[in-house]
């Protein structure tokens, strides 16, 4: 559980003690130092599970707006207090350098449908259940509390190629313009996310790796408070099945602006026609993802904005 | 629809000036419905109001057993039933539109008839409820299988009796109030001018003419020019009991404005702010969010005002802005366990909480169908439970305690067997009497006081 009150200070191991004027702790001693990573791991999860709310998104019924708003303001307040800290900053850099392992989780599809009413009304609605990681594409359940009848089916891919250099951003539910990163190559951290709400215990034991591998933030602009995370965009043919499950949707739900956000994005054919390249054998290398960087823009931010 | 009716007893340990006495009996009303997600007491306690989540009304009304002894027992029983809304789809955003019913606001009665107002997420619905109990006997217009007689054949006039027939009562749409909301409802008061009322979404209130259904005006809108920089929402809004240009709206950010609708059209600048400071010992990442209102209720006196945050109940003096004058912990075990309500959503659920006909009693809900009073006059507080399981008929309902220490007491429950799925976000309170409803999931429990002698 998060401890109360004190912010702390990103220990150095390599520092010097600090110096008498400095009113924060001194030496860090052995002891401070996994407090201070235990508190940095607790805040990290919950940055992870407040990302993982606002992307989860209801995609037939309009998404609860107070409750955005509160996840929205605890990101930015992580995120401020993490650039304070200096490890936001650690963290860019660090997801920056990072290589791609190749069963990491980059990218996720967000398909809201309903379901029987009925089947749902016996399930006691619980936060998150990861069906199972494997690589490849795999989908997560998620039934939202409060909304049994929604269920919320994120497919994820995994990517295979070693060189990630998609888009990675992640736009808050209101943001319009694009959260962009210049660095390349970062990474989401998908799985150890899910797998946090699970077992906390396996994932703090990658912690560092996770560190380095973990959702980005736009830090380029420091207006932008939410962190990132990227997609991989290989060009595959667009999944029929996708296309024909969308084929009513109308265009105009991507409209942002009577939704949460301000201006008009790209049609959800767009959207999908991305997305569906998003198949079980996308394996294409990074080469392809600059190029759609732009369109990944857009269609983040319908995900995440939606 | 209702299904079976049962008796149970409630008795506390307090004192007799605590609402529920120890010679109290209580009736359960069980109905399976779908989610209760509102509850209304009318003006004079007679008829209880709820609405689902499937677009649906159900109005009870209490018959009292001896007329000349009203604390005696009485009962609700189902008077109306109609279909308030039904859901609807926004072909223009390709969204759902929720049938729920989020508010139900009876208005003041005028004449026969009663009339309530009910909101889903978009639309405000203004219903008379009317009963016919006498029909028109004797026409010598038509022949026995209905079809009108040649006019030429009738050759005197018969003037038709009423007579009685069996009580019906019919619910019927007068106004329909559409199209004012982007975001969604989450309150309609209705002003002690009788005349006027207002609907609030997360940015926007509206003031209405109950007369008038094409044109509404803006009152407030906190929605910023630009929606990336939306920190805050309101949660909830009242007009003052009897000052018809008062009202208040409540914030996520847990400030309550009062705003004078005589100052300007446009009420964004707030004639008064009440918000406490925060406990800095307190502070942690989900202080914001615990400290957003649900509910804000002005005292039937209109000097005070109540507001629910996830853990606790605060009244205000509407004369002092900077601190609530009383505050009451509801659940504050839960203060250590926010991260995991944070996880599985229960952080965001929006409790309500109401006074009593003397604004001497405050009632809240909470979790395993835990519902909270706190007596402000003699400063104690009860935790009772609505539950078939736990009740027997005619049985004595005991008050429940949550043990948060380590050695749990016999009939005690320890924080971890707390089923949060179990929620009582809707109560309400008869204007009068002391008779309570408490809405869970699915089931309406009415309570009743009945006073010894």
């Amino acid at each position: 559980m998060f401890t109360k009150g004190t912010k702390r200070k990103f220990s150095d191991p390599g520092e010097e003690p600090a110096s008498s004027g400095d009113p924060g702790p001194a030496a860090p001693s052995a002891a401070a130092r996994t407090l201070s990573s235990s508190y940095s791991l607790q805040r990290q999860s919950l940055l992870d599970m407040s990302l993982i709310k606002l992307q989860l998104c209801h995609m037939l019924v309009e998404p609860n707006l107070c409750r955005s708003v509160l996840i929205a303001n605890t990101v930015r307040q992580i995120q401020e207090e993490m650039t304070q800290d200096g490890t936001w900053h650690i963290m860019t850099q660090a997801l920056a350098a990072a290589q791609c392992p190749a069963d990491r989780l980059v990218a996720t599809e967000v398909l809201c449908r309903q379901t029987d009413a009925a089947a749902q009304a016996g399930q006691s609605p619980k936060p998150f259940s990861v069906v199972g990681l494997q690589e490849g594409y795999h989908s997560e359940e998620v039934v939202m509390e409060g909304d049994v009848e929604t269920e919320v089916t994120m497919s994820s891919l995994s990517p295979l190629s070693p060189q990630l250099s998609s888009a990675s951003y992640l736009t808050g539910p209101f943001e319009v313009g694009p959260c962009w990163e210049e660095e390349d190559e970062e990474e989401e951290e998908g799985d150890c996310e899910e797998n946090e709400e699970e077992d906390s215990e396996g994932c703090l034991s990658d912690g560092e790796e996770r560190d380095q591998d973990h959702l980005n933030a736009d830090s380029r602009t420091g207006e932008k408070v939410f962190g990132t995370f990227e997609i991989k965009h290989p060009a595959s043919p667009p999944d029929p099945a996708l296309e024909e499950l969308f084929s009513d949707v109308d265009p105009s739900y991507y409209d942002l602006d009577t939704v949460l956000t301000g201006t008009p994005k790209m049609g959800p054919y767009d959207l999908l026609e991305s997305l569906s390249s998003h198949g079980p054998t996308a394996l294409s290398s990074s080469s392809s993802c600059r190029s759609d960087l732009n369109e990944l823009d857009h269609i983040m931010e319908i995900i995440v904005g939606s | 629809m209702q299904k079976d009716l049962t008796i149970l007893n409630v008795n506390s340990p307090l004192s007799a000036a605590i609402m529920m006495s120890l010679e109290t009996l209580r009736k359960a009303v069980s109905v399976e419905s779908d989610i209760i997600s509102t509850v209304e007491f009318n003006h004079t306690g007679e008829l209880l109001a709820t609405g689902d989540k499937g677009g649906r009304v159900v109005i009870f009304q209490q018959e009292i057993e001896n007329k000349n002894y009203p604390q005696l027992r009485s009962e609700y029983n189902v008077y109306s039933t109609f279909q308030s809304h039904e859901p609807e789809f926004d072909y223009l955003k390709s969204l759902e539109i929720e049938e729920k019913i989020n508010k139900i606001r009876w208005l003041p009665q005028k004449n026969a008839a009663q009339f309530l107002l009910s909101t889903n997420d978009k639309t405000i619905k203004l219903w008379k409820i009317s009963e016919r109990d006498r029909r028109a006997d004797g026409y010598n217009l038509k022949e026995e299988d209905g079809r009108y007689k040649d006019p030429n054949s009738i050759t005197s006039l018969r003037v038709p009796v009423l007579i009685p027939m069996d009580l019906m009562v019919e619910a019927s749409p007068r106004r329909v109030f559409a199209n004012a909301h982007t975001y969604h409802i989450n309150s309609v008061s209705v002003n002690s001018d009788h005349e006027t009322y207002l609907s609030a979404d997360d940015l926007r209130i509206n003031l209405w003419n109950l007369e008038i259904t094409d044109r509404s005006f803006n009152i407030v809108d906190i929605k910023p020019a630009n929606m990336e920089e939306l920190t805050e929402v309101i949660t909830a809004s009242e007009f003052h009991p009897n000052q018809c240009n008062t009202f208040v709206f409540s914030s996520s950010k847990g400030t309550i404005r009062l705003c004078d609708m005589r100052a300007s059209a446009l009420c964004d600048k707030h004639s008064k702010l009440f918000e406490e400071p925060e406990n800095p010992s307190n502070r942690s990442f989900f202080s914001e969010i615990i400290s957003s209102i649900s509910d804000v209720k002005f005292s039937h006196n209109g000097q005070y005002m109540m507001t629910r945050d996830y853990l606790s109940v605060k009244i205000w003096d509407l004369k002092m802005e900077n601190r609530p004058v009383e505050t009451y912990q509801v659940h504050e075990y839960l203060r250590s366990k926010l991260c995991s309500l944070y996880e599985n959503d229960c952080i965001f659920d929006k409790f309500e909480c109401c006074w009593n006909g003397n604004d001497s009693v405050v009632m809240t809900g909470s979790y395993n169908n835990f519902f909270r009073m706190f007596d402000r006059e003699h400063r104690r507080d009860v935790t009772l439970e609505a539950s078939r399981e736990n009740s027997k008929p005619l049985q004595v309902l005991k008050p429940r305690k949550v043990c948060t220490g380590g050695k749990r007491k016999k009939d005690e429950i320890s924080v971890d067997s707390l089923d949060f799925n179990k929620k009582i976000l809707h109560t309400a309170w008869h204007p009068l009497d002391n008779i309570i409803a408490v809405a869970t999931t699915n089931n309406l429990y009415i309570f009743q006081d009945k006073l010894t002698g």
